[in-house]
């Protein structure tokens, strides 16, 4: 009886793998957590986009639950997130942007052109804060919570069922 | 038509010149600290491609990722510094060659494990097999075949 079980055990090996290559085939291997995650903000000195004479750091980011946006205006997926940030700015959630190897001019301009949710945009010419936050493309987007600390990271754009679906429930959960 | 082909073929053979132009020649006065460059940026993956190292990809992160190898190393910095402060950033996903800890014991051991319990199974079923052989043959067989091995050594 146990040496016609012994036969089952290549099938079984057999089924074990397929579960985990069939389990493969639906992984987006681009959506893979943050480094950062319950990791504290990085810390940064950037100047304002708006003011180059105003420098802030990440003392900025205590006090409030914020979402800390990366954005470019080379970036074509950030403009259709815009709608969805301005959304949820209107519903009361505090933005920050991080303008990511960009240049001023450029990045005033694609903010009045599409409108500016954020409370401030911190300018990150050279991807500084970029590179410490693990971002490798735009739009990344990271909730950091009162204490200044990451707790939530979305990668890619932010599409209009995810405000409600994910967005909104991840800022309700760190608020309490 | 003889035009065209020529003109391909000399893109074709221009084609590896220009992929290379993209990524930046460097300077190293140590040719220690140029190996150490070149080892640790065909070990690093780049986050943004998939499956290639920062020191073969021409995408603007492993740019900035190969840029900081370069820096760290000018400031003295270990290999394993290096490498930690990619991870810090980048997570594990950075490392072709995933360290050995607790979380990777399974990714390690597993085909080592495989191949153990494979090669037992191998040796039982060999054994169970040579057993079961020998065990059958009756008393008569085995006096037939004592004779021939006899008659054998006699020659």
């Amino acid at each position: 009886m146990t040496r016609r079980l012994l036969l089952l055990l290549p099938l079984a090996g057999f089924l074990v793998l397929a579960v985990f290559l069939y389990r493969g085939l639906s992984i987006d291997p681009a959506e893979r957590d943050s480094a950062l995650m319950a990791e504290p903000f990085p810390a940064f000195t950037l100047t304002t986009l708006a003011d180059p004479e105003r420098s802030l750091d990440e003392s900025l980011l205590k006090g409030r639950v914020t979402l800390v946006n990366v954005w470019g205006e080379w970036c074509p997926t950030c403009k259709q997130e815009m709608p969805q940030l301005l959304e949820l700015a209107d519903r009361g959630v505090r933005l920050v942007g991080v303008d990511y190897k960009d240049t001023r001019e450029k990045g005033r301009e694609f903010l009045s052109e599409f409108g500016n949710p954020f409370e401030v945009n911190l300018f990150d010419p050279e991807g500084s804060l970029g590179f410490d936050l693990g971002v490798y493309g735009a739009p990344e987007t990271f909730l950091v919570d009162a204490e200044g600390v990451i707790r939530y990271h979305h990668t890619g754009y932010i599409t209009p069922q995810d405000v409600e679906r994910v967005i909104l429930p991840e800022v309700a959960t760190w608020q309490d | 038509m003889a035009g065209l082909i020529r003109a391909l073929l000399m893109l074709a053979l221009l084609a590896p010149a220009l992929a290379q132009a993209a990524i930046e020649v460097r300077d190293f006065d140590d040719p220690v600290m140029r190996e150490r460059f070149e080892s640790l940026t065909a070990t690093l993956r780049c986050p943004k491609c998939q499956n290639q190292a920062i020191g073969d990809s021409d995408s603007p992160i492993a740019g900035d990722m190969r840029e900081r190898v370069h820096e760290q190393l000018q400031a003295g910095r270990s290999d394993k510094e290096i490498l930690d402060f990619m991870v810090r950033r980048f997570g594990d996903y950075v490392l072709y060659n995933p360290r050995l800890e607790g979380r990777t014991l399974l990714l390690w051991g597993l085909p080592a494990a495989l191949v153990l319990g494979g090669g037992l199974l191998v040796a039982l079923l060999v054994r169970a097999r040579r057993r079961a052989s020998a065990g059958r043959l009756s008393d008569e067989e085995r006096a037939r075949l004592d004779a021939l091995l006899e008659r054998e050594d006699d020659r």
